[in-house]
């Protein structure tokens, strides 16, 4: 069973209303300073609960299992941006010196493509600086809750057949193949992709999102849901879009990025949330609080 | 006694006379050709091939083959990147063409009045006019008809040869593609015996080379007289900026994947015109691989990767042993992956734990 409250404040005034409440409430004056850069839109998401894919390999009794589906609660509102970050954006963490140089040819209001996982962290630190704010990539499943209807998750090629290990990997295949997906290289102008009913734009477009989540290789116990151990490699996080896969911290070009069979993302891209509980925990801390 | 006129003519033949065709120095003339039965073969389009016998049935006849020569923008990645290619039968390769040694293959050679250049045919497999290229020149609007005796056994290049930089120009955009002769008796291993493949696939593998703009993307040209100056500096410096399978990367991937069953014997043919490869089958091996693509040699065994030379095709003879998905590469592996060379085979059936098996999964290191 999920339920899934959605409050969703598409416009800029909400952002601004967001960054001027409480943000500059709980402030301790140094951000005063901070002259504000063009705020992103943001997407304000009530708590909810919603069943969710794990991220990552999953075995159990030594054959590989379909990832485990696990009821996920988001505790506080998720204020996540509406669009993916854009060339303009991106530039200007660039103009600052924070950012390298994405390799992306296209201008304007598009959302920058061709950054790894090092690079969104850089502009997530620098636009933090630059707000006084806390803005993190979104985990893998804050990243879910808020595609909704437009979250994939791996591609699955089912229950592992103990005596012939080849049926998953052609079910897997098979899957791919029928999904029908074609390349689509060009990124789009913000928003040419849509809306999804959380209000957010672009999701599961042509340009795949980094998260802050780390591919795990988890062996679950024996009964199937209990984890019986799990080892991170944080070289590689999860990206989402079209569906989710894994890439190594350094790359930016999602084509190159993969194995011998599968659908590669057609573009490496990123959202950013604003964590208010950070920042409350980070003022609290300035204050004198802990 | 049999006459050689009888021999050629296949009236009285005998398993052992059929044998000795090839290498009998007969002359007939193109009386005793006339003689000969015909059979008219329509072309299918790569990885594919038409239908045809392993073993010749009957004796020596004339095979009729007709290519028509299109020029058209063809897409050669998955960002879209265009060719103007030049292609045999509207393909790049151009077919695969089967015949048996002694037999007679008579193509005839359109070009559309449609198309902008002079085209022609030059086949390896044939003896004398630069491979048929002195008597196949056809302008836009024109057709020829070449016949040459296939007088040994294998697999062998095709290309188009106008003369001088259009020779290099021409195969590098598109025009190339593959015969295979076969011993009238069939393929035999490297200790005679006979063998025999349940499919059959022609791989042929292209060089490409697109000029950039100035800030390094793949520059589009309205045709293909547009792009030789800026085509032909990147040719020089001989570095492809694409290397595929069947004239686009992916191109023999997801829907396209070929397929095979555990069990089944397949041979895989595969040219390169213009410069030398090295086909490996990732996971599985070639079990008889006739390297040069020349029958008359025995096949070398067990090989893990086999070496193309520009300019010739190859054979490879294997029967899939386990399940699974297989990449077919061009295993200089920049050029498999990033310049594109990579095919798969999808393979049904039951997996043999005694072949290899995960005798246990990725855990913890044990401390």
């Amino acid at each position: 069973m999920s339920f899934d409250p959605v409050f969703t404040f598409g416009t800029i005034g909400a952002a601004a209303l967001i960054g001027m409440g409480i943000a500059h409430a709980l402030d301790d004056g140094s951000l005063a300073l901070t002259q504000p850069i063009a705020a992103s839109e943001l997407v304000i998401l009530g708590p909810g609960s919603f069943d969710h894919p794990q991220a990552g390999e999953f075995l159990k009794e030594n054959h590989p299992v379909a990832a485990p589906v696990v009821q996920e609660i988001i505790e506080a509102p998720l204020e996540i941006m509406k669009y993916q970050v854009s060339v303009l954006d991106y530039g200007r963490c660039v103009a600052d010196g924070a950012c390298k140089s994405a390799d992306t040819r296209k201008i304007g209001n598009i959302p920058v493509t061709g950054v790894s996982h090092i690079d969104a962290e850089a502009y997530a630190t620098w636009l933090s600086a630059r707000t006084g704010e806390v803005w993190r990539l979104p985990t893998d499943v804050e990243w879910a809750y808020a595609a909704g209807e437009r979250f994939r998750g791996d591609i699955e090629g089912g229950e592992d057949d103990p005596n012939n290990p080849a049926r998953r990997w052609l079910a897997q295949y098979r899957t791919e193949t029928s999904l029908g997906r074609k390349p689509d290289p060009e990124p789009r102008a913000q928003a040419a992709f849509g809306i999804n009913s959380k209000g957010l734009a672009d999701v599961a477009g042509n340009v795949w999102e980094w998260t802050s989540t780390c591919f795990v290789h988890t062996t679950m116990a024996s009964d199937g849901v209990k984890v019986a151990s799990s080892i991170d490699n944080c070289g590689v996080h999860a990206v989402e879009g079209f569906h989710r896969t894994y890439m190594s911290n350094f790359i930016r070009d999602g084509k190159s990025g993969g194995c011998a069979v599968g659908t590669p993302p057609d573009n490496l891209g990123f959202r950013l949330v604003r964590d208010r509980t950070s920042l409350v925990q980070a003022a609290l801390r300035r204050l004198g609080f802990s | 006694m049999l006459t050689r006129r009888e021999a050629l003519l296949g009236t009285v033949l005998t398993a052992a006379a059929v044998a000795t065709v090839g290498a009998m120095p007969a002359v007939a003339n193109a009386k005793d050709v006339a003689g000969l039965p015909r059979e008219k073969v329509t072309l299918v389009p790569p990885p594919f091939v038409h239908a045809h016998d392993q073993v010749a049935k009957g004796g020596p006849k004339v095979v009729e083959f007709t290519m028509t020569i299109e020029e058209k923008p063809m897409i050669i990645d998955a960002d879209g990147t265009q060719l103007n290619a030049m292609t045999y039968n509207g393909s790049v390769p151009g077919p695969l063409m089967v015949v048996h040694e002694g037999d007679y293959l008579e193509l005839t050679l359109i070009n559309p009045e449609t198309n902008t250049l002079a085209h022609n045919i030059d086949f390896h497999a044939a003896t004398g006019a630069l491979g048929g290229g002195e008597l196949t020149l056809v302008n836009p609007g024109e057709q020829v008809t070449l016949r040459f005796k296939a007088t040994r056994s294998g697999t062998f290049v095709y290309h188009c040869a106008p003369g001088g930089s259009m020779i290099p120009w021409h195969v590098v955009s598109g025009m190339s593609g593959a015969v295979m002769v076969l011993p009238r008796d069939g393929l035999k291993d490297d200790k005679g015996k006979p063998v025999h493949y349940d499919r059959i696939y022609y791989i042929g593998e292209n060089d490409f080379y697109i000029p950039r703009d100035e800030k390094g993307q793949f520059k589009k040209y309205e045709s293909a007289g547009d792009n030789y100056d800026d085509t032909m500096k990147v040719m020089r410096g001989l570095i492809p900026t694409h290397v595929v399978f069947n004239g686009k990367a992916g191109s023999l991937t997801g829907d396209n994947a070929m397929k095979a069953k555990v069990g089944e014997t397949i041979l895989i043919v595969h040219s390169q015109a213009n410069r030398d490869t090295r086909p490996h089958l990732i996971g599985g091996h070639g079990d008889f691989v006739w390297e040069q693509g020349k029958f008359a040699n025995p096949p070398a065994k067990d090989l893990e990767t086999w070496f193309i030379r520009g300019g010739s095709a190859g054979a490879a003879l294997y029967t899939f042993l386990q399940p699974g998905i297989y990449a077919y590469v061009n295993h200089n592996l920049i050029e498999a992956v990033e310049l594109g060379a990579s095919a798969h085979f999808t393979v049904e059936g039951n997996w043999d734990d005694d072949l290899m098996m995960q005798v246990e999964a990725p855990k913890a290191i044990a401390s």
